[in-house]
């Protein structure tokens, strides 16, 4: 099971859970886990996030793989100026 | 071939731009330099209300003047078809059923020349029932402002509002228990602050000439920060295939974040389809201010707690954005990032996205950064002042480092503020003794940077020289830092290397040139692809050996036998390897695409001496330093002028810039002279750092370096204003009266 930490106001559309354990082998299976488990975050997911891992920032790479040994937060999509 | 952060041969000089002869003689070819053959002229009726329900609009007379070959409205775009992510953008591009404010546009124009095209938007009648208005954050939050969008209720909030309001949006990030964390500290302050909304004030208005055929396909020269999300969002607003239409980035006079969506493109290309001939469109500088994306105003309240001997013990950050008639502001990465900087086990911001009758909100260098860190970083200050500590070793027994669990979430790996603080310290600068009415002012600041989907191309020419297609234009220098690198991995000289930047039809998806992404995502392409290219000469020359391809090793740009089992043969140079490339298996070129990940983190730290007019109220930059990570600076000068520009910016918004506007919601300064940005005359040498804390993402060790630099600024010149003024200023800008405001009122107070 991998820990997941989701960022304050997201964890108000996840029954106010900050912190969520997802049975999930890359970050495609997590986000659809998730949308599947707390339907509440579909509209939030669906809008575009990034995926932290151990601290690096991952959007849109479904495949990424994690595990048990990582952190990983969900954050609002990163982008830039 | 895996990383290596030292002992780089081409990585690391100042070599000449490759675009800068262009440029100083004037043959660059920017957004409005092209035209074609039975081109028309595009021009936009825009709105004079900031808020007014559109009844009708009558473009029959426009349409009839001899001259005039094309109209467009709203109603010319098919919404329906639009997917819903592009549906403000459209919204915005055009306005549909109702004017969110002044500028907006309304319809367009396309004519045989520019006489006839003013002509024919005189002769548009459009019918508004003007509407209240509102500009302001604070008054846009009240129950009873008014209403822009009768559909937007407070997302994130439970249980869901059962009104409307002009708040989109709620964020809350942070960890810890906050009442415990101020419980504990022995000094706590909290201020209110408000900055003004600013523009990103690039020197290039934007242009474009588009071109649609009668079979339905399309050209576009625009001048942009991302071609290929120009192409795929007009495909979509115009309903074609992806596929047929091509987009040519011009050179770019500036963007920081402001050429990161379509405003004319789409209207041109539908102009074009309608009339059956090239259109182009040039904004006015009146109409960027006006209808081109500024950032958001703000209005934040910030609380601090800390120990008698400065151990932060909880941090706390309301933030209001105002994120114009769609409610686009960064306001969450202003949230995530106040206080970013800090190792805090109690930590909370909450942010709000707030719509006003102002233009749509687009991504401005740090987008939502800057704000924020200028209400924490005067805190900051304002605590190591009341605590008796130094500025920096309070920020230093603070700062996040390696193994920091952010305010925003994730656990920092490798980082450099400790870095860039230290740098400072030990600065000349940071000693240097200050005389009357003059201050000094340091604060620190963070980006997050990213990768993002990126595919390049490395084309070995048969003389032995490089060309190099990247979809992602340059517009801080990153052509040259393609070529240093690619010289790098290959081991040839870096003028033997031109890199380009290719249209939309050459290359595989390229996100857009922004979040500090690109010398690092472009970057990591372009060494693959390097490495792409070395094996496939390797291969040719194991063929010609007739050797295994395992035996062959890349070694200071030539093909080398790997050890002494692998036979003797003299190594074949690339330029060898290339000038028979025909006769032994045809062109050798090498390709990457990549969704690029491992962006490093970037943190900097400002420091700013100021002397304040105590008749007047005006501030004067004496001196001023960015220390900053770049993880490994690719080629430093181009390092230094981020670093420098970021600094200017931030200069700018400190002091004098902001958007001004009347009770009748019209913007009253949409021009540079009323708009002042800061000239050369106005500021001392820039000073530089390059600390280089290597990335672990980047095979180089980059990070980006564009963000970051606009962070600080305002929050450390603020410091000084108000260390030399006697008073603490929380407004930006500190422009004379409000600066003298200030000083008077400590004064009679």
């Amino acid at each position: 099971m991998v820990k997941v930490m989701l960022w304050g106001s997201l964890a108000s559309l996840a029954e106010g859970r900050a912190e969520l354990e997802v049975e999930a082998g890359n970050i495609k299976q997590l986000l659809e886990r998730l949308a599947q488990d707390h339907p509440g975050l579909k509209p939030a997911l669906a809008k575009g996030i990034s995926v932290s891992i151990d601290g690096m920032i991952y959007n849109d790479a479904w495949f990424e793989e994690i595990s048990d040994e990582n952190e990983v937060c969900l954050l609002p999509r990163i982008e830039g100026g | 071939m895996g990383n290596h952060t030292h002992g780089f041969k081409s990585v690391g000089p100042r070599p000449l731009r490759p675009d800068g002869v262009e440029k100083v003689t004037g043959r660059a070819k920017f957004g409005a330099d092209l035209s074609a053959p039975g081109m028309l002229v595009g021009r936009f009726l825009r709105s004079p209300h900031a808020h007014a329900r559109i009844r009708s609009i009558d473009t029959s007379k426009a349409a009839a003047l001899p001259g005039v070959k094309a109209v467009v409205t709203g109603d010319s775009f098919d919404i329906s078809k639009v997917s819903p992510g592009n549906q403000a953008t459209l919204a915005n591009v055009m306005a549909r059923d109702k004017a969110l404010y002044e500028g907006h546009a309304v319809a367009a124009v396309a004519a045989t020349s520019v006489h006839i095209a003013r002509k024919a938007l005189k002769l548009i009648v459009v019918d508004y029932e003007v509407l209240p208005h509102v500009t302001d954050v604070d008054e846009a939050m009240a129950p009873d402002a008014p209403l822009l969008h009768e559909d937007m209720f407070t997302a994130n909030v439970t249980p869901k509002p059962t009104k409307p309001s002009n708040i989109a949006n709620r964020y809350e990030f942070g960890h810890g228990d906050i009442a415990a964390g101020f419980a504990q500290a022995d000094v706590i302050i909290e201020r209110n602050f408000k900055t003004a909304a600013t523009h990103q004030g690039y020197i290039e208005p934007h242009a474009c000439l588009a071109n649609m055929t009668q079979d339905g396909q399309g050209e576009l020269w625009c001048c942009t920060q991302g071609h290929f999300m120009v192409r795929n969002v007009c495909a979509d607003l115009m309903g074609m295939d992806i596929s047929k239409l091509r987009v040519t980035a011009s050179e770019i006079g500036g963007g920081f974040g402001g050429k990161t969506t379509v405003f004319i493109d789409p209207v041109a290309l539908m102009l074009s389809k309608l009339a059956g001939r090239p259109v182009k469109i040039v904004m006015s500088r009146e109409e960027v201010f006006k209808a081109s994306g500024p950032t958001s105003s703000t209005s934040m309240r910030v609380k601090i707690g800390a120990t008698k001997d400065g151990q932060l013990t909880a941090c706390e950050a309301e933030l209001n954005y105002q994120g114009g008639a769609y409610a686009d502001s960064p306001v969450q990465f202003g949230a995530m990032s106040a206080f970013a900087c800090y190792a805090l086990e109690h930590v909370k911001t909450v942010g709000y996205d707030v719509a006003a009758n102002r233009p749509k909100n687009v991504a401005y260098r740090a987008p939502g950064a800057p704000m924020a860190a200028f209400a924490v970083e005067s805190v900051m200050a304002e605590m190591a002042d009341a605590l008796g500590l130094d500025q920096l070793e309070f920020r230093l027994k603070n700062a996040a480092t390696e193994g920091t669990r952010s305010s925003y979430g994730p656990t920092y790996n490798s980082v450099g503020l400790i870095e860039t603080i230290k740098a400072a310290q030990t600065h000349a600068h940071y000693a240097a003794p200050l005389g009357a009415n003059q201050g000094r002012g340091v604060a620190s600041g963070f980006w997050f940077n990213f990768g993002g989907q990126t595919a390049v191309s490395l084309n070995v020419q048969e003389d032995g020289t490089v060309n190099l297609s990247v979809g992602t234009p340059d517009i801080g220098g990153s052509r040259a830092s393609m070529g240093l690198m690619a010289a790098e991995e290959l081991g040839i000289d870096y003028n033997n290397i031109r890199c380009i930047i290719a249209d939309t039809s050459s290359l595989g998806y390229n996100d857009v040139t922004d979040g500090s992404r690109t010398t690092f995502s472009s970057g990591l392409a372009i060494i693959n692809a390097a490495r792409d290219a070395k094996a496939k000469m390797c291969a040719r020359a194991a063929r010609l050996w007739d050797i295994p391809v395992d035996a062959v090793e890349w070694k200071d740009g030539c093909a080398q036998p790997a050890g002494g089992n692998a036979g003797e043969f003299e190594p074949l140079s690339f330029a060898e390897i290339a000038a028979d490339a025909g006769n032994t298996g045809g062109p050798i070129a090498g390709h990457h695409e990549v969704n690029a990940s491992g962006a490093g983190v970037s943190f900097g730290t400002h420091m700013v001496d100021v002397e304040v007019d105590p008749e007047t109220g005006y501030v004067k930059i004496l001196r001023y330093t960015v220390v900053q990570d770049a993880g490994k600076a690719v080629h430093p000068a181009y390092v230094e002028g981020q670093y420098q520009g970021g600094a200017v910016q931030g200069i700018g918004w400190a002091l004098n810039e902001e958007y001004i506007y009347g009770e009748d919601g019209r913007l009253q300064n949409a021009g540079f002279l009323d708009y002042r940005i800061p000239v050369a005359s106005d500021l001392p040498m820039i000073d530089t750092v390059i600390v280089e804390v290597p990335n672990p993402g980047h095979p180089y060790g980059v990070r980006g370096v564009g963000e970051t630099s606009i962070v600080p600024p305002m929050a450390a010149i603020a410091n000084a204003v108000s260390q030399a003024a006697g008073v603490r200023l929380t407004e930006l800008p500190m422009s004379p009266p409000r600066v003298l405001k200030a000083m008077d009122a400590a004064n009679n107070g």
